[in-house]
């Protein structure tokens, strides 16, 4: 098949807003003395960690200081050198209230000493154990811890490693800079995922408006049976499932994991933090963020200790430029508007976008005219003009049999409306109440 | 800063810059081409007419709305496309009361009693012609042309063959007022597909059946000048690209749109090779509008990877994957 078959049905072109950050450099934000961060301790998905830490407590960076309580958890380290001031309830960027550590940093950043290891001399559970430890999650937005992910029935049935590099949301570029800036990183992580998968083909997906990351992945890999393939440029191209037809041809439907269709699925930068994590025996303490937006005076990309407050990286940029804009954690598609910005970067904190106007308040919502594009652009092959239907109405049953729970909440669908209705909104809300009740059923029943 | 209020919303942020006005305007950009041919070819009568049915139509939905104290969208635009496309669909010659009871019956019976824009169940603009045919038979069929009243060249073809396919084409000849050129029309939806205001299914397989439909029931096999007079002439052209396009009136799902067209073009073949008409677009889309529900009913995706076949693929998958040895 041809390079331009390389991708799915529907999905949608909006702004791309790339080159505004392209080409800044990942640039190192350092906290002076006295700066807090505050650290949330359940940045993924699954159980929160235990506090290891209390009041009045000297951490170092990398210190780990909440451990993994279950399967599906992660560990939390501190990401600046200093003291435990409190251990409390923070609000987070989603709004919900979490239990934090806040630390204040003493700004002479020390860091614990790590302990590198060759992979090869690593047993399974070895390599493994290094991923938990090193609070590795899907950097990808969802969170979900890597080592849960990774820990498969038959490894050596795996057909596919693919790494998601196609970052399709608008605006974000952090995944980009990783790829120009620290290649290596990225190869490493291949290496120990095919080394712990012997029979899988390797692959990186990246979409084809990067032409200079593939030329760098292309030379990375040269020498390897790693392929690095150029998929089109179409928002949602790098959700696991569109990533997965576009390399594999297979379609997974939700009730599947990509793992029972034989793949396994990394987000670019978790794999980069599978080598640090496992080689160099680095945890998770930072993140590349996007700065980024019209509404911005300046722009860039950071790499930015977990914790620091949207505040701080707000004025780091010379504040906004307009009144009242729009802050939003992560792209214009999926990203969470702020209602406080004093709130702290997570693992799955990838931008913070300055739109200076509102789209959603300036739309005014008209009657549905049937043009049928919702249907057109949704990946997920669902009607979101029928799902919205029952999902105005509160029907369940229908909204199931329509397909409804197959929604992946992309956007596309609102995005597209010449209605302007909130379509991923209504279907959204609905899903997660099904979800909700489903879980409560498991609980008590 | 820590008392600001800041914008919030669900996401997605941003939104496209399509709205249902810029569609309207551009769909009546698109039949500009269609309606200067037709004013040049009929004269001032025929401007007359499509002033009068837009500026009616327009009115008596904003009357509508505020009589009702619905919320007042006349200015989305479609009215004036329901006006516009009634007034291309009468001939010069009928009187300017009937065009305005033909608007009447376009915008509150047809469009608003139903629950207004969206909710339709046929086309407003071909219920009101066809209401029009058949209530005022005379006018709505005698076709004037540089004065001289004579039939269109669709019906000397059925009877007697005499217009060129040029002629046809260029559309100087009898007809409705913006039927006529299929040269205009084909401008016009060259800009509709252009700005991905429609897409090419409902009018490639309308065409496309009704070709294969007059090639072996229209007695003249597979001769090209004839099938090609056949899709220029009458409002065939309009139909496929205006009027069976309609978005409310036509099905959402893909294959909805695959049986909507090649329903269309079946029923336009009946009508124009068996028919006591030369004509039958009108009727048959207004029919096909009927079953839409119907049609989508039944044609409605699989989920993404829920399909029969592809399910069966993915548990061979998990299987394999999960098998104990």
């Amino acid at each position: 098949m041809g390079k331009l078959f390389r991708s799915f049905t529907g999905g949608i072109h909006p702004f791309g807003g790339k080159e505004i950050t392209k080409n800044d450099a990942v640039e190192p934000l350092f906290l002076e003395e006295k700066t807090e961060v505050v650290i949330p301790l359940s940045q993924h998905i699954g159980a929160p960690c235990e506090c290891l830490v209390k009041r009045g407590d000297e951490v170092l960076i990398g210190q780990k200081i909440g451990e993994a309580k279950g399967k599906v958890s992660s560990c939390v380290h501190a990401s600046v050198s200093g003291k435990v001031k409190k251990v409390e309830e923070r609000r987070v960027y989603d709004g919900r209230m979490m239990m934090s550590v806040v630390i204040e940093s003493d700004g002479k950043n020390q860091e614990v000493e790590y302990l590198p290891a060759d992979y090869h001399a690593l047993s399974r559970e070895e390599i493994l154990h290094r991923i938990l430890e090193g609070g590795v999650v899907g950097f990808g937005g969802a969170g979900f811890p890597t080592q849960a992910k990774l820990d498969v029935k038959h490894p050596e049935r795996v057909e596919y490693v693919l790494i998601n590099a196609a970052e399709c949301e608008p605006y974000l570029t952090s995944n980009y800079r990783l790829m120009m800036e620290d290649p290596k990183r990225v190869y490493g992580g291949m290496e120990i995922l095919l080394h712990l998968y012997p029979n899988a083909k390797g692959m990186v997906v990246i979409e084809d408006n990067k032409k200079d990351c593939v030329k760098v992945m292309k030379r990375v890999f040269q020498d390897t049976k790693v392929s690095v393939l150029t998929v089109k440029t179409k928002y949602p191209q790098g959700d696991s499932r569109m990533i997965m037809e576009a390399a594999t041809g297979r379609k997974m439907s939700s009730d599947f994991h990509a793992v029972d269709l034989g793949c396994v699925v990394c987000n670019v930068d978790s794999v980069a933090r599978i080598y640090d994590a496992v080689s160099l025996g680095k945890p998770v303490v930072n993140r590349i963020v996007t700065v980024t937006g019209e509404g911005l005076n300046r722009h860039g990309n950071y790499l930015v200790p977990l914790g620091t407050s949207y505040l701080k990286i707000l004025e780091l940029s010379g504040g906004a430029n307009v009144e009242n804009p729009k802050y939003i954690s992560g792209g214009p598609m999926m990203g969470t508007a702020l209602m406080n910005l004093d709130v702290p970067v997570t693992k799955l904190a990838s931008s913070l976008l300055v739109l200076p106007s509102d789209d959603v308040m300036n739309a005014k919502e008209s009657p549905c005219i049937r043009c049928g594009r919702c249907a057109e652009v949704c990946p997920g092959r669902i009607m979101p003009l029928v799902a919205n239907r029952y999902a105005e109405k509160g029907d369940k049953e229908g909204f199931i049999a329509h397909g409804g729970m197959e929604c992946c909440e992309c956007g596309c669908c609102s995005f597209i409306c010449p209605a302007k209705k909130p379509l991923t909104q209504n279907i959204k809300s609905m899903r997660r109440m099904i979800i909700n009740e489903k879980k409560k059923e498991k609980v008590h029943g | 800063m820590d008392n600001q209020l800041l914008n919030v919303s669900s996401a997605p942020h941003v939104r496209s810059k399509d709205t249902t006005q810029s569609i309207m305007r551009d769909v009546l950009l698109a039949l500009l081409p269609t309606t200067l041919v037709g004013i040049w070819n009929f004269g001032w009568e025929a401007l007359l007419l499509i002033v009068v049915s837009m500026t009616s139509a327009v009115a008596l939905e904003a009357l509508y709305q505020h009589l009702m104290k619905k919320p007042i969208r006349v200015l989305d635009g479609s009215a004036a496309v329901t006006g516009l496309l009634l007034a291309l669909n009468v001939t010069s010659t009928l009187p300017v009361g009937m065009i305005i009871l033909g608007n009447f019956i376009a915008i509150i019976v047809i469009k608003q009693l139903f629950g207004g824009i969206g909710q339709n169940i046929m086309n407003p603009a071909l219920g009101a012609r066809c209401f029009l045919v058949i209530s005022f038979a005379a006018q709505m069929t005698s076709f004037t042309y540089d004065g001289i009243t004579g039939p269109t060249p669709l019906q000397t073809l059925k009877f007697q063959d005499q217009a060129s396919l040029w002629q046809m084409f260029l559309g100087n000849h009898g007809g409705t007022i913006g039927e006529t050129s299929a040269l205009a029309l084909l401008l016009g939806a060259g800009y509709l597909f252009y700005r991905r205001i429609i897409r090419p299914t409902i009018p490639f397989y309308y065409i496309g059946t009704l070709v294969v439909f007059i090639a072996l029931f229209g007695g003249h096999g597979l001769d090209p000048i004839f099938l090609a007079k056949h899709v220029c002439g009458g409002g065939l052209l309009i139909g496929a690209f205006f009027m069976a396009t309609d978005y409310t009136t036509s099905p959402t799902t893909h294959m909805g749109r695959v049986i909507f067209g090649i329903l269309c073009g079946l029923l336009t073949g009946i009508f124009r090779v068996y028919g006591a008409n030369a004509e039958g677009v009108s009727f048959s889309i207004i029919f096909a509008n009927l079953l839409v529900p119907l049609i989508e009913r039944y044609t409605m995706p699989y989920a993404y990877g829920s399909s029969p076949w592809n399910r069966k693929k993915n548990m061979a998958l998990f299987q394999r994957m999960s098998k104990e040895e």
